[in-house]
C-alpha cells in the first residue's frame, strides 16, 4: 500500500528522487567536526523566526500610536506572549551568533574556495539580507532606542542622498510612515528573500559537495565500482543524527538565555529601548545591538563621515572577495603556516574588540584610537591577503581526509 | 514559409522588441510603486510652519518646538555668551557658516536675524548622523566639558561638541553647522518657524 502510494506520487513529483539526492545518497565528507553544526543550525533559528514572528504579527500593531503598548501587551497580557517575544528576540542574537560561526568555519578551512565561490556568495547575501531584517526588525518595537538607532542608520543614506532617505522614511524624520513600511519589509519582503537565498544555498551546496576540516574534495577519490566517494558517507543518517545532537545543545543554551537572561545583559535587548520613542529627545548613549557592533565602531573610528560610511560598507563587502583574496595552495587552516594563523588571529581579535569597542561610549579616550588601530588591522588581513598567503609555508595535504 | 527553418534574424527582432516592450512595461509599472513611498499628502501637511511664543523665553533659557517631527531649539542667549561667541571663530571648523545650512539673512556669527541677534532659532539635529545634541550652555566646567568650555551643546551619540550660534568644533565627527530652519519674527513674541516671511 505504502509503496503504491509513493509510487503514484513518485510518478508526479519526484519525492524519492529528490530524498535519496539530498538526504539518503548526498555522501559528505566523514571528517565533520564541531563546526560543522552551525549551518544546520542557522536553519533551525531561521524555522523558529519565521514561527515566533508569524505569531507575534498576531498582537502586534504597526502604528506608532500602538507599537510600544502592543509589545508590553504581548509582553504582560497575553498567554505565553512573553516567551514567543524573548524566543524572536533572542533568536535574533543567536542567528548572528550561528552564523557568525558558521563563517568562521568557512575562512577555518577555506570553504569558500574554488569550486565553493558561488555558495560562499550566496551567503553573504544571506548575511546582508539577515542584516536588514535585524535593523528593520528593531525599530518594530517603538522605543527610544530603536528609533534613534534607526535615525543614525538612515542618517548614514542621508549623507548619500537626503532624496534617497526621504524616500526610505516616507516622512521628513523616523515617524509612522517609516514604522509602517519597515513592518513590511521584515514580515514579509526580507523574509521572503530570505528563505529563497537559503534555498539557493543549499542547492549550490549539493552542487559541489561539503568541504571538510582538511580542505580535501572527497569527490577525487571514488569506488571504482559504486562511484561513491571514498571518505563519504549518507548524511542521512549519519549526519541528521549528529546535527541533532547539535539541536539539543543548542535548544539548551538558547531557552537557558530565555529563561534566565533574556536581555543578555542589555547586549540583546538594550534598557534605553524600555522608554517609547521620543523624537525630541535623543537617549544620552546610542549603541546598535551587539551584532553591528564591530561595524559600527568601524564608522566611529574614522573621523570624516562620507569616509565613515564608505570604510563601513566596505568593512561589510570585503567578505564577498574572499575566494580571489585567498591565494594560498591549501584551503584548510590545518595545512597553513604560522603566517596565515597570526594573520588570522590578529583579524579575529580585531574583530572582537571592534564589537566591545563599539558598545562602549565615544567620550571614553581609548575608544576612538583602539577603533582605529583594529579598524587598520582589520582591512589589512583583506588588502594582504594575496600575499601572506602565498608566502606562507604550508604543509603537505594528505591524499585522504584524517579522522 | 516554405520551409520548416527558423528565421533567426526575425526571431531576435521579435525577442528584441518584446523585452524592450515588456521593460518599458516594468520600468512604467514599478513607478508608482516607488512614488508610493515618497511622503504623502498628510505628511508633506504636516510639514507646514509652527508659530512659537517667546514672550516668557528669558536670557539664558532654551525652549523645544517640534517641526516637521524635529527638534527645534529656540535659544535666548545673555550678552555675556553673546561676547563669546565673537571670540570662537578660530575654534571653529565652519565660523562664517559658508558650508552650512541657513537662511541668507542668518548667515552671521549669531546665526539670528538682524534685530533679534540674541534669539537662536536652529534645529536640533547633529549634522553627524542626526542624534540631538543635549544642552551644555553654561562655560566653564560645567557637567564636565573642561574648564575652557565656552558654552554650547554636545552631541551625546559621537561626541560632536557645538556653540551657542550652533556652529560645531574643529575636529569633530559632524561637518557641518546645526541647520538654521526658515524662520521670521512676527511682531510682538511671536516667532513663525517653518516660513521666510510673513504669512507663510
Amino acid at each position: 500500500m505504502m509503496s503504491q502510494v509513493l509510487g503514484w506520487i513518485d510518478a508526479r513529483f519526484p519525492l524519492t528522487k529528490v530524498w535519496k539526492e539530498h538526504l539518503a545518497e548526498y555522501y559528505a565528507p566523514k571528517n565533520f567536526n564541531f563546526w560543522y553544526y552551525f549551518g544546520s543550525l542557522a536553519l533551525l533559528v531561521l524555522v523558529l523566526q519565521l514561527v515566533t514572528g508569524i505569531f507575534l504579527t498576531m498582537n502586534y500593531k504597526p502604528d506608532a500610536r500602538f507599537a510600544f503598548a502592543s509589545v508590553e501587551y504581548i509582553m504582560r497580557d497575553v498567554d505565553f506572549g512573553w516567551l514567543i517575544r524573548y524566543m524572536h528576540s533572542t533568536g535574533a542574537s543567536m542567528f548572528f551568533m550561528v552564523v557568525y560561526l558558521h563563517m568562521m568555519r568557512g575562512i577555518l578551512y577555506g570553504s569558500y574556495r574554488q569550486p565553493r565561490e558561488l555558495l560562499w556568495i550566496l551567503g553573504m547575501f544571506i548575511y546582508l539580507c539577515l542584516m536588514a531584517e535585524a535593523f528593520f526588525g528593531y525599530l518594530l518595537p517603538w522605543g527610544q532606542m530603536s528609533y534613534w538607532g534607526a535615525q543614525v542608520i538612515v542618517s548614514l543614506v542621508d549623507a548619500i542622498s537626503p532624496e534617497l532617505a526621504l524616500w526610505i522614511r516616507g516622512d521628513y524624520v523616523i515617524a509612522d510612515a517609516t514604522l509602517n513600511r519597515f513592518f513590511a519589509f521584515h514580515v514579509i519582503a526580507i523574509p521572503l528573500i530570505l528563505v529563497v537565498l537559503v534555498f539557493l544555498h543549499i542547492v549550490a551546496l549539493h552542487q559541489v559537495g561539503s568541504n571538510n576540516p582538511d580542505g580535501i574534495e572527497i569527490k577525487a577519490k571514488k569506488d571504482p565500482v559504486t562511484h561513491i566517494p571514498l571518505d563519504g558517507i549518507p548524511f542521512h543518517p549519519y549526519y541528521t543524527v549528529k546535527d541533532i545532537v547539535g539541536v539539543v545543545g543548542f535548544l539548551m543554551v538558547y531557552f537557558g538565555i530565555i529563561f534566565y537572561a533574556p536581555e543578555g545583559g542589555g547586549f540583546f535587548l538594550e534598557e534605553n529601548n524600555f522608554i517609547p520613542a521620543d523624537p525630541l529627545k535623543t537617549p544620552p548613549h546610542i549603541a546598535p545591538v551587539w551584532y553591528f557592533t564591530p561595524f559600527y565602531a568601524i564608522l566611529r573610528a574614522i573621523p570624516q563621515k562620507q569616509m565613515g560610511i564608505a570604510a563601513m560598507g566596505l568593512a561589510v563587502l570585503v567578505f564577498f572577495l574572499l575566494p580571489w583574496l585567498d591565494r594560498g595552495i591549501v584551503k584548510s587552516i590545518r595545512y597553513r603556516g604560522a603566517l596565515y594563523r597570526w594573520a588570522l588571529g590578529a583579524f579575529v581579535v580585531a574583530f572582537l574588540v571592534l564589537g566591545y569597542m563599539g558598545t562602549l561610549e565615544p567620550t571614553v579616550w581609548y575608544v576612538n584610537p583602539v577603533a582605529r588601530v583594529c579598524t587598520a588591522v582589520y582591512f589589512a588581513f583583506f588588502l594582504l591577503m594575496p600575499i601572506f598567503t602565498r608566502l606562507d609555508r604550508t604543509r603537505a595535504v594528505p591524499d585522504r581526509v584524517t579522522t | 514559409m516554405d520551409k520548416l527553418e527558423t528565421d533567426r534574424t526575425r526571431r531576435r527582432l521579435l525577442i528584441g522588441t518584446t523585452s524592450v516592450v515588456g521593460g518599458a512595461g516594468v520600468v512604467a509599472m514599478a513607478t508608482p510603486f516607488v512614488l508610493s513611498m515618497f511622503p504623502s499628502a498628510r505628511a508633506k501637511a504636516a510639514g507646514a510652519p509652527v508659530e512659537v511664543d517667546i514672550s516668557k523665553l528669558e536670557p539664558g533659557m532654551m525652549i523645544t518646538q517640534e517641526w516637521r517631527g524635529q527638534p527645534v531649539w529656540v535659544v535666548h542667549r545673555t550678552p555675556a555668551m553673546m561676547e563669546q561667541l565673537t571670540k570662537n571663530a578660530h575654534l571653529l571648523s565652519d565660523p562664517l557658516s559658508d558650508k552650512s545650512d541657513q537662511p541668507e539673512n542668518c548667515k552671521n556669527v549669531y546665526r539670528a536675524v538682524p534685530g533679534h541677534e540674541p534669539i537662536l532659532v536652529v534645529v536640533g539635529i547633529c549634522t553627524h548622523l542626526g542624534c540631538s545634541p543635549t544642552e551644555k550652555m553654561r562655560a566653564g566646567n560645567d557637567g564636565g566639558m573642561g574648564t575652557d568650555w565656552p558654552g554650547g551643546f554636545l552631541c551625546p551619540c559621537h561626541g560632536s561638541k557645538y556653540d551657542l550660534s550652533a556652529r560645531v568644533f574643529k575636529g569633530m565627527p559632524a561637518p557641518l553647522n546645526m541647520r538654521v530652519p526658515p524662520h521670521v519674527y512676527l511682531g510682538g513674541n511671536r516667532l513663525l518657524v517653518g516660513a521666510d516671511k510673513k504669512g507663510g
